[in-house]
């Protein structure tokens, strides 16, 4: 009796309309606060923030480049997480959220790798080296690309998800040690003079902005992931009275 | 009594081993791709030992993993398209034991003659001899790795048949493999002590022999049924 009261709330966390309902309500708040903290980071990191002893003003695409990263990183394991649980408690919610982790994960390390991209020219001289965090991010991107193409290998949606939530965990068991690998690949060649500016020792000035930018980064995260998976609820539960009704009534408002 | 568990193993090493001791072509494919590609490197680049031996240990690598892509994707496909798949997927059990067998003996016919293959490459290429032992041990153990990781790929694409989907999804996790591999023939080359590498691989074999047919059995499962 106990144990049916603790778990109801987790079923239905699970149920695709609950989600779709639900969301309906958060998404207005997590819009405002998203927008202000990106407006916010923004301004203060690219207008007030000082500039950089050694970069100048160049340093300033921090506040876009360090963000997607850490969110792509991060993103990648709320996926891998997601296909877990669906795969462990059969959650139908839970793979649509994984379905719709995939292209935003791998937006953001795109992002993430242009932005990187951008800045190594005036600080390291070239638009792209081959270092530790570079290379790591861009077999994350690939790691992703392989999560989306691999749904188009099957046919049924419950197999694609299956199939797909297999790789995801393996990719999550591979992240870290990839991470070391390359990691200790670059300690192995050692190039003379590329060294990463370090964060840690960064002004409280310029480094609150960059708090500011990932907190609004992660919403940002959290409201595109709702707004995938609510479309991927709608195309999936078509079928259902509910998706019907809410056609209906859409329709009856115009 | 007929031992059921590593019954399951020995039958399958031996079924795969004479499947491709009969099909020689496929057996002999990669291997000539190997040769033929390691022929072609002085030719694009110099042929020039010194250029050739610095470039050595990193060529040696990429054209093993190339080579073990080649074959790892006919792992089961074969045996999706005869139906033995699905004699084999009938077993309620997890297929574990099968599965460690197909690559053993997936792993036996390409791997193993690709580290045996490799002294020659490292003489065509002006390998110092120092590094010649540090890239069979590397090769020997880090083929079987990257047959367990294809194998994964190539369970999970059964449905499409691997190609190029296979490749992506398969070289990211390929990515340590190769760095260590690689890392083990340089500082032999470099005279540095080239055992922690080769550990490391010994290691990753490990963690990949527990981890791997786990998804593969998954894998599998899925493809019959999607």
């Amino acid at each position: 009796m106990n144990l049916n009261l603790q778990w109801t709330w987790f079923h239905r966390l699970g149920s695709p309309r609950w989600f779709y309902q639900k969301t309906q309500r958060w998404l207005p708040w997590l819009s405002f606060i998203m927008l202000s903290l990106l407006i916010v980071g923004l301004v203060w990191g690219l207008a007030y923030a000082p500039p950089d002893a050694k970069q100048g003003n160049s340093f300033r695409i921090i506040y876009v480049h360090v963000p997607a990263s850490v969110v792509a990183l991060a993103g990648y394991y709320l996926m891998a997480i997601a296909g877990a649980v669906g795969l462990i408690w059969r959650i139908k919610l839970s793979y649509m959220l994984m379905r719709s982790a995939a292209p935003i994960g791998a937006a953001l390390t795109f992002i993430a790798l242009v932005t990187g991209a951008i800045w190594g020219k005036p600080t390291w001289g070239a638009y792209w080296v081959w270092d530790a965090r570079i290379t790591s991010m861009l077999i994350l991107l690939f790691l992703y690309i392989g999560v989306m193409a691999l749904r188009h290998t099957y046919s049924s949606h419950e197999a694609a998800d299956k199939a797909s939530a297999i790789l995801g965990l393996v990719g999550m068991v591979n992240v870290p040690i990839i991470y070391k690998s390359v990691d200790w690949w670059q300690t192995l060649h050692q190039p003379a003079t590329i060294k990463f500016t370090g964060a840690p020792s960064m002004h409280p000035d310029m480094f609150m902005p960059l708090v500011v930018m990932i907190v609004g980064f992660y919403i940002f995260y959290a409201v595109s992931l709702i707004l995938f998976t609510r479309a991927e609820i709608l195309r999936r539960e078509y079928r259902a009275s509910w998706v019907k009704q809410l056609v209906t009534d859409k329709l009856a408002e115009k | 009594m007929y031992n059921y568990l590593s019954g399951g193993f020995s039958a399958y090493l031996y079924r795969d081993l004479l499947l491709g001791i009969r099909n020689k072509t496929d057996l002999v494919k990669p291997l000539i791709f190997f040769l033929l590609i390691s022929a072609l490197v002085p030719l694009a680049i110099a042929p020039e030992a010194e250029r050739l031996a610095q470039l050595a240990p990193g060529i040696i690598w990429i054209l093993a993993v190339l080579a073990t892509l080649l074959s790892v994707e006919r792992l089961f496909s074969d045996d999706l398209q005869d139906g033995s798949l699905e004699q084999m997927l009938l077993s309620p059990n997890m297929l574990i034991l099968p599965i460690l067998g197909k690559i053993a003996a997936h792993w036996l016919m390409i791997g193993l003659p690709l580290t045996l293959l490799s002294p020659l490459i490292g003489i065509w290429f002006s390998l110092p001899v120092v590094a010649v032992i540090p890239m069979i041990l590397s090769l020997a153990l880090g083929t079987a790795v990257l047959s367990l990781i294809g194998a994964v790929g190539a369970a999970l694409t059964l449905p499409r048949q691997g190609g190029v989907l296979l490749a992506l999804l398969v070289m990211p996790l390929y990515m340590p493999v190769l760095i260590f591999g690689s890392a083990t023939i340089q500082s032999a080359v470099d005279g540095l002590d080239w055992t922690a590498p080769l550990a490391i691989l010994a290691a990753f074999l490990a963690i990949a022999i527990a981890l791997c047919p786990l998804a593969i059995n998954a894998g599998l499962r899925l493809a019959k049924n999607g």
